[in-house]
């Protein structure tokens, strides 16, 4: 042990706090727990208005013309404006904020057995930067023009051009938006990787962290190394729109495929940024419920870092045909395809953990386990695309939008209530209610699959995206096809208004349900050793760890568990 | 699977139909397999009283093997698709045959303009025959296309050919097709290009030679019909109002309709 | 040291005081935002996009005389850290303060040439080499600045006897700010290589 570690005060955080004000401990938290609780307080607001959004632009699409209802008239400029924000908000501003920064602030140093971050204050400024943020994209909607509507992906010249995108200062709050949200997640990195570096509890040597950490961790070390270009491409894209440079304006000299780079040199590592803190998430709760110890550990961990090595050379798949020499299309082709390896891998080796288990369906588990079946969907699909010449047909289809919903609702929405489902009791104290969690998640998984399946066909007949009206393209004006179309709409209204049944669930248990013991659910991770919800500065006594986080069923001990900070047995 | 949906109008289109088919084949061997076996040990190691879970660490090769050998078995089908793929991609993106004829298509916010080249086989002649939103190919000819854009981006798109191309500004692009059915097909624009992205279609019919010749002297002498707007005109089959689907009643006939 | 915040900040599993872990972290990804930066600009020079010749109309003496400068700057932060390790606050104090003062005189020429430069009509809009030249640049002086206030603020805290390892962190900070200008020069200043 390093003498720094030793030199460790040994008495508790706890001992020297007055009182904080309400002020100071729900509006200026510096307590990690809080201020995760911020994010995923944000986040799932955020989630209601991108799901809102979605309504409203699928309700166009089933009944073109027709007035959306609790929405009004969704004309060609508005509906650019809903799928350009929804895929926004749906990535920044709800898979980013819940997974990493709240459950990664929550978790990480419970799990790791410390009192808070290595650095509170950064993080609480990372959150207000964070907060910041969301209201500027919002603020971006009521601006004079709406807000910005030139997709998720913000190509120039449209984007950088006020003639061309009519929508002048939402376009640069947007960007502005992005741009903050950025800096917020790079501060809130370094207190993450820091503190899961340094803060470990004695005794907790590299292997023995549980995978939900080293997949937070590892997302971030992604992060931080993709986004710099496309922060230094923001400030160049919004110089564009406000100075008047040329930066991606052929005109003056600029390449519009520059910024293409930019963004897609982030936003490929950026979608194993959010898959990976899920996938960590589904680990622990796999474990948990099958009593089993998780399988190849360390087969897991370099699947995970040969996925976040190879994120970085498979960009350009998203730019096949976008008029980059032809012939460096067979590299992109060639790493794409072979970056499903490793992470067929990871799944197979979450799918040999079930092996021999003892598998309990409660409500986490259902999440968990349906998190495996529609990634390996979405994963399978992405193959197609990888393949360059098929992308000569699916570019910019409703195959891609399938592929990637596959990929982005297990992600983000079905990783979301997997964690909160299984970490709620130790958050708030209390169990929710079971029968409503198997209500919401049948009425959530069913429902999913009947949106997002058919849009493969409509894909596979050549229906191409952010369309607001297919009424155009008489080859796509087919009753068969706007059926499908209704169908997928009418499927989201049914999964929407199940969401009430979770909302229900959340609130009434917060306050209403069954307390909480410490370790509601017999799991090993430091968090479930310390009370429900948590004291101020975590636990009472910091612990030392003696073993890895699966020991799940060990022959010969009469627990079917083994937390990681119960001493080892005198034999 | 393709062809069932869209018409099947150009010289590779077929290459990329055959394509989906192999990848699916493959990816559709993985995916049941796996999923499979998902759903059965979810099955067949639900929790039963009295039997405890199984304990090992998945990291003794007798152990590791189960995910080892099918991740080897991954990367042999891996190099069959990417194998199969630079193929067909090289034929449509990386060569160009010697060309019959030349078109010159012209995007902008938020319409479709093509130069014909006419008898003489070069652009820029005064026996070019330019149009808005109608493009016309005689069956059987090798065409070149130069691809260009007035403002942002846009993309040339004929789902029945399987062709797509991003048009750059500032940029001409050059790619290839053949057209091998006689018909009219959707042309679409599939780069978001701003608020008319979603009006920006336009008509592609192949023709016989001797109709080709004759579309071509009636724009050349005002006495042409746009195909454009006679498809934009008749074959929107979709009805008006159609509020009358309501999530309960319907959904069953809904089903019957789509499959 | 420190007797603030949480036990978390004061463990080591890794044998390096986080503070350094960290400045380092932040580094990586600053060198991931200079670095897009400048790759971004060498492609547009390589690909022979007009208007990269305007480097030899940069003045090249005032560009070395900012990187003597800094790379002076650099030398005061650390023995500012010398001082600090041995104790002695004030000498710490006076040695921050120099590098601070280096700052000044930086920005003070970068104001001067950004200044000349305008007037000459050569505005970040005249083409795309004058548009990476004040964005770099631009970026470059909000970093000096930002190192200026911080660096002031710890040296007022040392003085109070508080917090002397940040000396080393901000002058790893420095360093940074150093190198990167240190890429900047050569690009920027001189036409031809």
């Amino acid at each position: 042990m390093s003498q720094a570690a030793a030199a460790v005060q040994t008495d508790t955080h706890a001992e020297h706090h007055e009182e904080l004000s309400f002020l100071y401990k729900y509006i200026l938290p510096v307590d990690h727990k809080i201020i995760g609780m911020q994010y995923i307080f944000t986040g799932m607001i955020m989630a209601i208005i991108g799901g809102y959004f979605a309504y409203a632009f699928r309700m166009q699409l089933a009944f073109p013309g027709e007035l959306v209802p609790l929405y009004g008239l969704v004309g060609p400029g508005e509906y650019n404006m809903l799928v350009t924000n929804h895929g926004t908000i749906m990535i920044f501003w709800v898979a980013m904020p819940v997974l990493i920064a709240g459950f990664g602030n929550y978790l990480i140093p419970l799990m790791i057995g410390c009192d808070d971050m290595v650095f509170p204050r950064l993080n609480r400024l990372s959150y207000q930067i964070f907060l910041v943020s969301a209201l500027v994209l919002i603020a971006s909607f009521f601006v004079r023009g709406g807000g910005f509507g030139g997709a998720w992906t913000s190509y120039p010249p449209l984007s950088s051009v006020a003639e061309y995108s009519l929508t002048d200062w939402g376009a640069s709050l947007w960007i502005l938006a992005v741009a903050l949200e950025f800096v917020s997640f790079l501060l809130g990195g370094i207190n993450f990787v820091t503190t899961s570096m340094n803060a470990r509890a004695p005794g907790m040597k590299m292997l023995d962290i549980p995978i939900a950490v080293w997949f937070i961790v590892v997302a971030v070390i992604l992060f931080m190394a993709s986004v710099g270009p496309l922060v230094a491409g923001a400030v160049m894209l919004f110089m564009d729109q406000r100075i008047g440079t040329t930066f991606f304006l052929p005109s003056g000299g600029g390449d519009p495929l520059l910024w293409q780079h930019l963004f897609w040199f982030f936003g490929h590592p950026e979608v194993y940024v959010v898959l990976l803190p899920t996938l960590g998430i589904v680990a622990e709760i796999i474990t948990v419920f099958s009593r089993k110890k998780l399988f190849g550990y360390r087969t897991v961990l370099y699947t995970a870092f040969a996925t976040g090595g190879l994120s970085f050379v498979v960009w350009a798949h998203h730019q096949f045909i976008a008029g980059i020499d032809p012939r460096m299309a067979n590299v992109f082709t060639v790493t794409t395809v072979l970056i499903s390896i490793p992470l067929a891998e990871m799944m197979f080796s979450y799918i040999a953990t079930l092996y021999g288990g003892s598998i309990e369906l409660k409500t986490p588990m259902l999440w968990a386990l349906s998190f495996i079946a529609a990634f390996l969907i979405g994963g399978v699909t992405g193959i197609y695309l990888g393949a360059s010449a098929m992308d000569v047909y699916f570019h910019d289809s409703y195959f891609v939008l399938a592929h990637f919903h596959y990929t982005f609702f297990p992600i983000t929405i079905i990783g979301m209530f997997a964690a909160l489902t299984y970490w709620f009791p130790k958050m708030f104290g209390r169990m929710m209610n079971e029968t409503l969690g198997k209500i919401h998640f049948w009425g959530t998984f069913i429902p999913f699959n009947c949106i997002f399946l058919p849009l493969f066909f409509l894909g596979l007949a050549g229906q191409h995206r952010r369309i607001y009206n297919y009424e155009h393209f008489p080859d796509l004006a087919t009753q068969e096809l706007q059926n499908i179309r209704i169908f997928a709409t009418v499927s989201l209204v049914v999964m929407l208004i199940f969401q009430l049944v979770f909302i229900y669930n959340f609130f009434v248990s917060m306050f209403k349900g069954k307390k909480a013991p410490n370790n509601p659910w017999n799991a090993n991770t430091l968090e479930w050793t310390i009370p429900s919800p948590p004291q101020h500065g975590n636990f009472k006594d910091l612990p030392t760890v003696y073993r890895g986080p699966y020991e799940y069923s060990v022959p010969g001990r009469e627990k079917d568990y083994w937390p990681q900070n119960e001493p080892p047995e005198e034999n | 699977m393709i062809e069932y949906f869209v018409e099947n109008a150009s010289s590779f289109a077929g290459d990329i139909d055959n394509l989906f088919l192999v990848i699916t084949l493959i990816i559709g061997f993985w995916f049941f397999l796996t999923f499979g076996i998902l759903v059965y040990f979810i099955v067949k190691f639900r929790r039963k009283d009295g039997v405890k879970a199984k304990y090992f660490a998945g990291e003794k090769h007798s152990e590791t093997k189960w995910t080892h050998y099918p991740h080897y078995a991954v990367i042999a089908m891996d190099v069959v698709i990417i194998a199969v793929n630079i193929m067909v991609w090289v034929n449509i993106k990386q060569t160009l045959p010697p060309r019959d004829n030349l078109v010159r298509v012209i995007g902008q916010q938020w319409t479709w303009s093509f130069i014909h080249a006419g008898p003489d086989g070069e652009l820029d002649t005064p026996d070019d025959v330019a149009t808005v939103n109608d493009l016309h190919l005689k069956l059987g000819d090798t065409y070149h296309f130069e691809l260009q854009s007035r403002d942002v981006l846009h993309n040339f798109a004929v789902p029945a050919f399987r062709l797509r191309q991003d048009a750059v500004p500032g940029r001409t692009i050059s790619g290839w097709f053949k057209p091998t059915k006689t018909g009219t097909y959707d042309l679409q624009c599939a780069e978001m290009c701003g608020y008319g992205h979603g009006i920006m279609g336009a008509a592609v019919t192949v023709h016989s030679a001797e109709s080709y010749e004759t579309t071509m002297a009636q724009i050349q002498n005002g006495t042409y019909e746009s195909h454009y707007q006679k498809r934009m005109g008749t074959k929107t089959s979709l009805p008006s109002n159609t509020s009358q689907v309501d999530e309960e009643g319907s959904f069953a006939v809904l089903l019957a309709s789509i499959f | 040291m420190s007797m603030h915040g949480p036990i978390a900040t004061h463990r080591s599993a890794t044998g390096v005081p986080s503070g350094r872990l960290a400045i380092w972290w932040l580094l990586a990804s600053e060198i991931f935002i200079f670095g897009g930066l400048v790759t971004c600009f060498v492609l547009f020079k390589l690909n022979g996009t007009p208007g990269f010749e305007d480097a030899s109309l940069t003045s090249t003496a005032a560009g070395a005389i900012n990187t003597f400068v800094l790379l002076t700057s650099s030398l005061s932060i650390v023995l500012a850290h010398a001082a600090i390790e041995k104790g002695d606050r004030v000498k710490s104090f006076r040695y921050i303060w120099y590098t601070i003062g280096g700052g000044v005189v930086f920005l003070g020429i970068k104001t001067y040439e950004y200044t000349g430069k305008i007037i000459h009509g050569h505005v970040i809009t005249e083409n795309l080499f004058w548009s990476f030249y004040y964005t770099m640049t631009g970026l470059h002086a909000l970093h000096v600045i930002g190192g200026m206030v911080i660096m002031a603020l710890i040296s007022f805290d040392i003085r109070k006897g508080h917090n002397y390892q940040r000396v080393e962190l901000i002058g790893i900070y420095w360093h940074f700010v150093d190198l990167v200008w240190i890429f900047l020069f050569p690009l920027l200043y001189i036409a031809n290589f």
